[in-house]
């Protein structure tokens, strides 16, 4: 089912038409609401205040919402649909790099700006000029991760379960496997366990787990899946702490979780509880509008989107020429230095579309908030 | 070692009675109706959520009776009712969908791609209904957990375990030893011959949708209080899996349809624990299909000859 929504911009106007390629039903439907509902409190923004100036020219902001299912091969035809069918200037998503990297090729290869909000695997970006990301990546996530298993929860060894049929899993495995065993020595993961999409019963794999003795369990998961690891792995009898990657940031993982995951930590962009200026004032004007926090997802989706819509205002003017305009935008894009986001500064070096950003770990309290424990910078 | 086995041992018999549960229902039909319902997986997710709004409404989350029920008493009357409107749902399908084709004297095959796309529409009707958002079963009972010879365990698991031998006690005494099972079995033997006896055929057939739809419910509540989240295509896999038990273990025989579920269970745990999970379906498959290519009526299943 791809479900396709259309905003009719206000009649005479000249539009920017944006695509988003977004998960609203699926494994991970929470993940495409949240970047839905960022989107659209900023183009309600913009709009309102007469549209997006390029070059003394006020032009309004159509967005497009296509459903990808979660799944790969949706991704694909959802960033076709968009950049053939709909004709955008440039796509925002899709949000995991299980879609962000096949897309990724699509709007590379059609020669159309896309930033992936969320996609934290290094292949999203390679070698594809078109492709920009707003967040860290998966090689400097997997050290962070290492890092702190070994400093703040004094961890020499470690098990990792993952599921290996997902980029986005398999990638960070790696790199928290490779950066832990520089630190501990070969052998210090002592369990590297897998599993498959859909799979809800892990409790072989834990066993086998929970056997080699590990000091602490990393498992980059979806929101769907780490409340079934988690209670599954406290069934079996592993006492040790269960660490996290971004996966785990949703607004709904508490919900479903319930109090197994509390005192958890887990790596993520930003820590809503705390945050100061521009930040605050996002996350205060998006909790009166939907009535709840924004998580990671909202956060970067709006960073992403209001990146993309910096670099269109640096263009100077929009010819009408779309792939004419798709290609200055790609250098404007490549050219941004120095973007102050809600979640850090971002800058491109004009060779790749990965900025420089931090990593802040966020530990579940016990009323189930995510609350700040530190930053780590690059 | 040992310890690594039983434990293992353990979480097979915990997966193997959810394949069971699931696998009695395809074959109870089967059975009686030479129908392979395909929706019955779907109808298994349709329990799973109809455990789930039982339950917080025990528990007092839409305001119709006042919270603070004890979590076992909210458990004792989810079990009947979730039953009781699983099998709502059962003999529903079956009035609506199957029914008409068989009056008609429609062949099987068409009755079989009926009960594919009633899955389908069981599936989205439940995402257009109630989003795809996950649904997270409430904790009803506390969680305990003892050892038993050095593997842990959780009472719930247990009670999946047992309630599977219950179901396939209670199952195999009605069928073999009560008048309805006998009725049953001979609908299965001649559809023809038995209206003539004085058998009410249609009363046989909704009495098995109604036993076979409560057990996948039954298996719904069961699995939703062990896998907490919901979601709305949660029951095809599972389905297809419980289905593939089932044939392995001979359709139509009661007693294969449980045995084939442990099996595969047995299979996939112990190929994820000694390999690697990637290689689980690939080889835990492989071995089922040998045994059917060796036995090609299942474990327990008898060849069936056409009489012209």
């Amino acid at each position: 089912m791809v479900c396709v929504l259309l905003f009719a911009a206000a009649a005479g106007a000249e539009t920017i038409k944006i695509g988003f390629n977004i998960p609203l039903t699926g494994d991970i439907p929470k993940v495409g609401e949240m970047a839905k509902q960022s989107a659209e409190m900023l183009k309600e923004q913009i709009n309102a205040a007469g549209g997006v100036d390029v070059g003394g020219k006020k032009y309004m902001l159509e967005f497009v919402y296509v459903d990808n299912e979660t799944k790969p091969e949706s991704a694909v035809n959802a960033a076709l649909k968009l950049i053939e069918g709909e004709k955008v200037l440039a796509m925002v998503g899709p949000m995991g790099s299980g879609r962000a990297v096949p897309a990724g090729e699509v709007a590379n290869n059609l020669k159309t700006v896309m930033v992936a909000p969320w996609s934290t695997n290094p292949k999203t970006t390679l070698d594809r000029p078109y492709v920009f990301r707003a967040c860290f990546l998966d090689d400097f996530q997997g050290p962070v991760a290492a890092k702190f298993a070994t400093e703040q929860l004094s961890a020499k060894t470690a098990a990792v379960l993952f599921d290996v049929a997902q980029d986005y899993s398999k990638g960070l495995s790696e790199f928290f496997k490779k950066s832990f065993e520089e630190l501990h020595g070969a052998g210090s993961v002592v369990a590297y366990e897998t599993f498959t999409t859909k799979d809800v019963d892990f409790s072989a794999q834990l066993t086998k787990i929970i056997r080699t003795k590990p000091d602490v369990l990393f498992t980059p998961q979806y929101y769907n899946e780490v409340p079934l690891i988690v209670r599954q792995a406290r069934e079996l009898g592993f006492k040790g702490p269960i660490l996290g990657s971004d996966s785990w940031g949703s607004a709904e993982l508490m919900g479903l979780c319930g109090d197994d995951c509390k005192g958890q930590y887990f790596v993520t962009h930003y820590a809503a509880a705390g945050a100061k200026g521009a930040t605050k004032e996002f996350i205060d004007t998006f909790n009166a509008k939907y009535g709840q926090i924004p998580d990671d997802v909202g956060a970067l989706t709006w960073d992403a989107t209001n990146m993309a819509l910096a670099a269109i205002k640096n263009m100077g003017a929009l010819s009408g020429d779309l792939s004419k305009d798709r290609d200055s935008l790609r250098e404007a894009m490549a050219s941004m230095r120095g973007f102050e986001g809600i979640t850090g500064t971002m800058s491109f070096d004009g060779t790749i579309g990965d900025p420089a950003k931090c990593a802040v770990i966020v530990k579940i309290d016990d009323a189930g908030e995510f609350t700040y424990h530190e930053t780590v910078c690059p | 070692m040992l310890e690594t086995i039983i434990q293992q041992g353990v979480n097979a018999l915990q997966l193997g009675s959810y394949y069971s549960l699931i696998a009695l229902g395809y074959c109870l039909v089967y059975g009686v109706l030479l129908l392979i319902n395909f929706a019955h997986g779907d109808i298994f997710m349709v329990g799973a959520y109809i455990a789930f709004f039982c339950a917080t409404a025990f528990l007092g989350h839409y305001g119709l009776i006042d919270a603070g029920m004890p979590g076992w008493i909210v458990l004792a009357l989810t079990v009947p009712l979730t039953m009781l409107l699983t099998s709502g749902v059962g003999i529903f399908i079956e009035r609506v969908a199957y029914r008409p084709l068989r009056l008609k004297g429609a062949n099987r095959l068409y009755v079989v791609i009926t009960a594919l796309m009633m899955g389908i529409i069981l599936q989205y009707g439940n995402l257009s209904m109630l989003g795809a958002s996950r649904k997270a079963f409430p904790n009803l009972v506390p969680r305990v957990l003892f050892e038993i010879g050095g593997a842990t365990v959780t009472s719930l698991k247990l009670a999946s375990i047992v309630t599977c031998f219950l179901v396939f006690g209670l199952l195999q005494w009605i069928v073999t030893r009560t008048k309805i099972g006998m009725a049953m079995r001979a609908v299965s033997y001649d559809k023809f011959a038995v209206p003539l006896m004085g058998i009410p055929l249609d009363i046989v057939i909704v009495f098995t949708f109604f036993l076979g739809s409560s057990m996948a419910g039954l298996a719904g509540l069961l699995y939703a209080m062990n896998f907490p989240v919901l979601d709305p295509f949660m029951g095809a896999l599972v389905g297809w899996k419980a289905f593939i038990a089932a044939v392995v273990g001979g359709i139509g025989d009661i007693r294969g349809a449980f045995i084939g579920g442990f099996l595969l269970a047995f299979l996939e745990v112990f190929v994820a624990a000694t390999f690697s999970s990637e290689l689980r379906d690939l080889i835990s498959f492989t071995i089922l299909l040998g045994i059917l290519s060796w036995k090609p009526t299942g474990l327990f299943g008898k060849p069936r000859t056409t009489k012209i």
